[in-house]
């Protein structure tokens, strides 16, 4: 069967190029890179590459990027860091309802730890107000974490007005960027935030490796604790085919950023116009404009999104509904939940996350897919049970 | 078997990651068949986590079942999918198993899953992804009477395994869509198949219990369920009573009891006492002698027909009522359009419980059957 994928936001292939730059720093350049002889400083030489090039991405410093084993390590680096490096009692954390686990697990240990949490609710169109994010902060706040854009509905949220208002505050601001890198333009600086999130696997590099951007000057405390590596900020021997991975893929999305994110929005709209032509209905969750390129989740009234993302695989597609739960069943988006849909309604809905590898052909044999099985699904009549 | 003319179709198998219906989907890919398998996420024992057993062993929908379904779909090369059925089995298998016990019945959760989850929800996601027929490991038959064209269930050919009495709520649209591939064989002969194909799971021991009620303990479930729901559960003490009314001790609440039960009882007395009847509204439990246990007749309440499309006069049959029971020598009376029957059996039965299930039979044929009022 010919297998078509639609679930980039989920995870990404190795790029071809990102994996011709990783395989010899798994043989060749082996040494370690804290070493001081011949092999480490080759490993080194590696690793600063890579640094340099995932700064360049971001418009950073290469001394500002430390690398960590994915956006869930960079996550809790990021709050826990920042919240930990305080030493006082009353300490208060702004986040929004919308976040990922990542996110939102983590504040829930701060929680543990005595910290004050508060989650921003997220408006229908999946964006949140900057003024709720005013009016959530206290003298006691410490951090505010607002994501880049979101993995569900792929909504841009406005970071630089949130920056204006905590940096008034004089509050760090950390921003998950997983699902924004390599689709958005990316400048921390002109943004304003103090710690930026990243992901490997999101961006064509392989799983395992992520950085966090620390605005030099901000402060964190360790969540790990060990040697001297990536300047005292994250113990733990450098992964550097990781690294170089990392860097090339940053490379990689950033040569051609512009094209690639016209391209992939041409074939979203392509994809959200054929279905919404062919299925009634049906109808786009969250705002329209302001999104990654890439992305985009539609409701199918009247259908279980599990079953249709069943269907759709049995046929070849993949696409997603929901986070999956440790069994691997699916339980409704919490995001769909907190921008305000009702439970059927989330259940009903399915995330289609574009990238390189995906063609007009391949979208048009998507938009027939799902048009066929979501009028099959909306067929079929419950079977009538015994006794009620 | 299918009918050639939906064949072509895949089959979903409801696998839950024990060696029989592991066995079912092996058989059915062996014999060609494109097969879907399915394990359907019911309830998250994480839930309660004061009950957490040691063993985890068996337990509902644990992540080792999921992980050995998913072994086994990997071994034989077929499509596998985990399918979210938590909301729907908590209120239509949960809840009423909760409501049954505090209204001081003894439910039987694994005929609301059957019918409304495994042979409804579950035939309705099967059809969705494309599947026209579903297969289960349950012990039992079903075939099509060619002359009145009406799909009958009957006994498994194992008597000792036969799980039939639980499938008496089938309707025919569902009969019509379900396959029960071990009906015909032992259960030492599905091991022995689940050997010869290597399945991962041949040697897996098999739980007895309900799935959602860790050890067996109802009681434990049903207080720890209504505290997590807010709800307080019910804590009356009440009295133990003579079938004369005569109190002879306390007890800790009316659902701690079923009818038979003769453990737990904290008394002494000459004879071995035996829970008779209890009842929620006055928190009584009577306890009496095994003699006092027998009953000449029930009535069956919400009767589904299986096999007989109807009753519309008295007939003789051989009635279940409870799975561990020998079906016994029985008139059935028609009462409310046949959707209540009366219950006469030849030899009084010790220990009619209500809220179990009467199922009727005759030799192997599943007739229908109704809930112990």
């Amino acid at each position: 069967m010919q297998r078509y994928y639609f679930d980039h936001n989920a995870t990404t292939p190795v790029s071809p190029a990102v994996l011709a730059a990783m395989v010899p720093c798994l043989g060749e350049v082996y040494g370690n890179a804290s070493s001081i002889h011949h092999f480490g400083q080759m490993a080194k030489q590696q690793l600063e590459q890579a640094r340099r090039q995932a700064a360049t991405l971001v418009h950073c410093g290469p001394q500002e990027i430390v690398f960590v084993s994915g956006g869930t390590e960079a996550d809790n680096l990021a709050l826990l860091g920042a919240v930990r490096v305080f030493n006082k009692r009353d300490k208060h954390v702004v986040t929004t309802a919308i976040e990922h686990p990542a996110v939102l697990n983590t504040c829930t240990q701060l929680e543990r730890e005595g910290v004050a949490v508060t989650y921003v609710p997220a408006g229908p169109d999946g964006v949140v107000e900057p003024d709720e994010i005013r009016r959530a902060m206290r003298t006691s706040t410490v951090l505010v974490s607002v994501m880049h854009a979101n993995n569900e509905l792929g909504t841009v949220q406005p970071i630089a007005e949130i920056s204006r208002i905590s940096r008034a505050a004089g509050v760090a601001l950390h921003v998950d960027g997983v699902q924004a890198l390599g689709k958005l333009p990316v400048d921390v600086y002109a943004l304003g935030v103090d710690l930026y999130s990243m992901s490997g696997h999101k961006i064509y590099a392989p799983k395992g490796v992520g950085a966090l951007f620390v605005r030099k000057g901000a402060l964190i405390a360790s969540i790990l604790f060990g040697g001297h590596h990536e300047r005292e900020r994250r113990p733990g021997t450098e992964n550097v085919p990781g690294a170089v991975a990392f860097g090339c893929a940053a490379e990689c999305v950033g040569s051609d950023l512009d094209a690639e994110s016209a391209r992939l929005a041409a074939l979203r709209d392509r994809l959200e116009q054929g279905i919404l032509a062919r299925i009634d209905s049906a109808g786009v969750n969250g705002a329209r404009a302001n999104r990654t390129p890439n992305t985009t989740n539609i409701y199918f009234a009247g259908i279980e999104g599990e079953a249709l993302v069943i269907a759709l695989d049995l046929r070849g597609f993949a696409v997603s509904s929901g986070a999956a739960c440790s069994s691997g069943a699916v339980e409704p988006s919490h995001v769909l939940l907190a921008i305000g849909l009702p439970p059927e309604r989330a259940r009903a809905s399915i995330r289609f996350s574009l990238g390189r590898t995906n063609t007009a052909e391949q979208v048009d044999a998507l938009i027939d897919a799902v048009a066929e099985s979501v009028k099959h699904l909306r067929k079929i009549s419950p079977v009538v049970p015994a006794h009620a | 078997m299918p009918d050639s003319s939906i064949s072509s179709k895949p089959i979903a198998v409801a696998m839950s990651g024990g060696v029989d219906s592991s066995t079912v989907a092996a058989l059915l890919a062996s014999r060609g068949y494109s097969v879907v398998g399915l394990t359907m996420q019911l309830w998250n024992q994480r839930r309660l986590p004061e009950l957490a057993n040691d063993g985890g062993a068996g337990r509902c929908c644990s992540l080792d079942d999921v992980y050995d379904a998913r072994h086994v779909a990997e071994q034989l090369g077929i499509p596998y999918y985990v399918v979210n059925f938590e909301t729907q089995f908590e209120q239509q298998v949960v809840e009423p198993f909760i409501h049954e016990y505090l209204a001081g019945r003894t439910p039987i959760p694994c005929t609301l899953c059957n019918n409304f989850i495994k042979f409804d929800r579950f035939i309705e996601l099967a059809d969705g992804v494309g599947a026209a027929q579903i297969a289960t490991g349950h012990y039992a038959r079903v075939r099509r009477e060619p002359s009145t064209g009406r799909y009958q269930l009957l006994r498994a050919a194992d008597h000792t395994k036969d799980q039939s009495y639980f499938l008496f709520g089938l309707t025919q649209p569902q009969l019509e869509r379900s396959l029960f591939p071990l009906g015909e064989m032992t259960k030492l002969e599905v091991r022995a198949l689940a050997r010869e194909l290597g399945l991962a799971v041949a040697e897996k021991s098999e739980s007895y219990e309900i799935c959602f009620v860790p050890n067996g303990d109802y009681a434990a479930f049903l207080e720890a369920y209504l505290r997590s729901k807010g709800r307080e559960p019910v804590y009356a003490r009440g009295d133990l009573v003579t079938s004369d009314g005569v109190k002879i001790g306390e007890h800790a609440g009316v659902h701690h009891f079923t009818v038979g039960q003769r453990r737990g009882l904290g008394i002494a007395a000459g004879e071995p006492l035996y829970v008779i009847a209890t009842d929620p509204n006055t928190q009584r439990v009577t306890v009496g002698s095994n003699d006092q246990l027998l009953r000449a007749a029930l009535t069956a309440a919400d009767v589904n027909w299986v096999s007989w499309p109807t009753l519309s006069a008295p007939a003789r049959a051989q009635v279940k009522i409870r799975h561990r029971h020998e079906p016994t020598a029985a008139v059935l009376y028609p009462v409310e359009y046949s959707t209540r029957v009366e219950v006469h059996f030849d030899e009084p039965q010790r220990a009619v419980t209500p809220g179990q299930a009467a199922v009727f039979y005759d030799g192997d044929l599943v007739l229908g059957g109704g809930w112990i009022e």
